[in-house]
């Protein structure tokens, strides 16, 4: 039992976690235990999104130093915009906008990578550049009345079983495939020693221009999936859906004990971190906190856990 | 032409590409009052890319130099105003601030764009906190600055003559500079070599911050009333404004006379793309486009390099 408990404290997800229940206790005491269990309800839902675009983040962060995707915000937007353009509404085209969406979204990650290979552009501005393209696009396509997603859209995006939202359930399973992904197969393993040491993984055998090109792919289908949940979650698509995902999928991944430098990833971590972010905010909106002192303890206490975690991998 | 010497002139001749195209898209722009009216807001946008610049020397990465733009703006529309000696403590305490996060990130050790990361959002509760919602009003004397007429050239670009060859004589003149330099390149060499990179470190971070302040400062004077997120789009800025210009993200190679003119092509492409009243939805899209040409150039110039 003490083994197993060390063990636990050993792992870097393991504090994102603490802080998230040490978040939700202090609000619940502060409103005297009403609310429980809407606010992790409420919570759920909204971290559903940043955890589909943590995920591919930190896959991306995962493959070394210098490595992120800015391009995260725009392409769920655009993902959005295709997906409610094609549904228009009608439920039987249900299948086809997610089709599109997520055809547009690996166009997205395909031209991110060879910006980043072909024309050997840093990953920062290539993806950063890639995405005022897409953001173009997507306000191009955009234009006109919002139109509201098809009704079974919107009902598996809002709907829940037992207070669990439907779409938390489908990225827990999401969550699980790609941890197996990460510790069984080629391609994780890949991604993970590539970050180590890019060199050392060529030398190894891996193929190392084939596993960043799937990352930066895979980063962009998943950004177009929370693209066509989150439309459906907010009743159609907006040109300003996925700007609030640029911070908050770099955050997660690092507030999870993802190594920023590369090399070590956890999805644990990512579930921690969603769901401490969002209670935070809810715990200082309990408290009645104006939007600027918001600002400053979300700052804060990021900055706060960063220490936290740093101090911990220096002591091992 | 030695292929290093076109590297260094590349950023110069990108300028040069914007430039003639403008000019020909709009022949009116050609003149003492088109080049004043494009290039204002170059000066601002100048001053924030110097302090990223600052930043990537030592292989870091500002994230929150944007807000922090924005949140110099609010406290110079608003305590700078009403009480002078006041503002220009309140100012004192963002640049200290910066030296604080540049220790902390080096004797942690921690991910420069993460901390930076999470300062934004202190930054911008900040400003939010001084000003909730647009407004407050630039002193005078900023004002004055700020719109003051050169004889002959504009002052847009003398200033950022000035800002770019002064910065280049001391990062990249100065002894000071070559040490600051070297602790991008080499950190471990440098602290053996008895340097404290903890005071480096900081002392980058305090004069990032000094030029975020002229940078809000230039900004205010320009816009006369403040807003927490007006400069929220100088952290992208300020990055690509560092890279156009020739540096890389790590080694300590930077330069500032490039800087500068990155930052002037990213302004005046702005003003370029609406002479050529394309299609106000891809306005953004063109800027990315001619980011990744510019990029694109850059790396055909390195490969010719290394084929060598």
């Amino acid at each position: 039992m003490m083994a197993q408990l060390r063990k636990l404290r050993s792992e870097p997800w393991i504090w994102s976690f603490v802080a998230a229940i040490g978040v939700w206790l202090v609000t619940i005491t502060y409103t005297g235990g009403q609310g429980a269990g809407e606010i992790l309800t409420a919570a759920l839902s909204f971290a559903t999104f940043s955890i589909i675009v943590g995920l591919g983040q930190m896959m991306v962060i995962t493959t070394g130093p210098g490595n992120v995707d800015l391009s995260i915000p725009a392409t769920i937007t655009l993902s959005g915009v295709v997906a409610m353009k094609v549904m228009d509404t009608n439920s039987d085209l249900l299948l086809l906008g997610i089709a599109a969406a997520l055809g547009v979204s690996f166009m997205v990650g395909v031209f991110n990578y060879a910006l980043i290979r072909l024309l050997r552009i840093p990953p920062i501005i290539a993806t950063l550049s890639a995405s005022f393209l897409v953001l173009s696009t997507a306000i191009y396509l955009g234009h006109g009345i919002r139109i509201k997603p098809p009704v079974p859209l919107d009902n598996f995006a809002t709907s829940r079983i037992l207070g669990i939202p439907l779409a938390a359930m489908l990225v827990l399973v999401l969550s699980i495939v790609l941890a197996v992904v990460i510790k069984r197969t080629i391609y994780g393993r890949a991604v993970v020693a590539i970050g180590q040491n890019p060199r050392a993984a060529w030398l190894a055998g891996f193929n190392v221009d084939q596993t960043r090109f799937i990352t930066y792919v895979l980063s962009a289908l998943l950004s177009g999936v929370c693209g066509i949940l989150l439309s459906g979650f907010s009743g159609g698509a907006a040109l300003n859906m996925g700007e609030e995902f640029l911070l908050a999928s770099i955050a997660v991944v690092v507030i999870g004990g993802t190594s920023v430098a590369g090399g070590r990833a956890s999805v644990p971590g990512i579930w921690g971190a969603a769901l401490f972010m969002y209670l935070l905010v809810t715990m200082l909106n309990t408290f009645g906190a104006s939007a600027g002192v918001r600002l400053i303890m979300t700052g804060l206490i990021i900055i706060t856990v960063i220490i936290l975690a740093a101090e911990k991998n220096q002591a091992r | 032409m030695s292929k290093s010497l076109l590297r260094s002139l590349l950023p110069f001749m990108s300028l040069a590409i914007v430039l003639g195209a403008t000019f020909y898209v709009q022949p009116r722009t050609m003149s003492y009052f088109g080049l004043n009216l494009m290039l204002q807001y170059a000066v601002p946008i100048a001053l924030a890319t110097i302090a990223q610049m600052f930043i990537i020397t030592v292989n870091d990465l500002d994230l929150s130099i944007g807000p922090f733009v924005g949140l110099v703006g609010c406290i110079s529309a608003t305590l700078l105003y009403t009480n002078p000696l006041l503002g220009i403590l309140a100012l004192l305490l963002c640049i200290a601030a910066y030296a604080a996060m540049g220790a902390l990130i080096h004797r942690r050790n921690l991910p420069a764009i993460v901390v930076t990361l999470g300062l934004s959002f202190v930054w911008l509760g900040i400003a939010v906190l001084i000003l909730p919602s647009p407004g407050g009003k630039a002193p005078e004397w900023l004002k004055a600055i700020m719109s003051v007429q050169l004889p002959y050239i504009p002052f847009p670009i003398v200033a950022a003559v000035v800002i770019g060859i002064a910065v280049h004589l001391a990062l990249m003149l100065s002894s000071y500079g070559v040490i600051a330099r070297g602790a991008g390149g080499n950190p471990k060499a440098m602290e053996r070599a008895g340097w404290s990179m903890l005071k480096t470190k900081a002392t980058m971070y305090a004069i990032a911050g000094f030029f975020g302040v002229l940078s809000g400062l230039s900004l205010l004077g320009l816009t006369t009333s403040a807003d927490a997120h007006v400069a929220d789009r100088y952290t992208l800025y300020s990055i690509a404004g560092v890279i156009l210009g020739g540096g890389e993200f790590i080694g300590g190679r930077v330069s500032p006379l490039g800087a500068v003119v990155g930052a002037l092509t990213l302004a005046l492409a702005g003003s370029f793309l609406i002479f050529l009243n394309i299609n106000p939805d891809w306005q953004i899209g063109a800027q990315g486009a001619i980011l990744i040409i510019v990029l694109a150039l850059k790396s055909l110039v390195v490969f010719w390099e290394q084929r060598r």
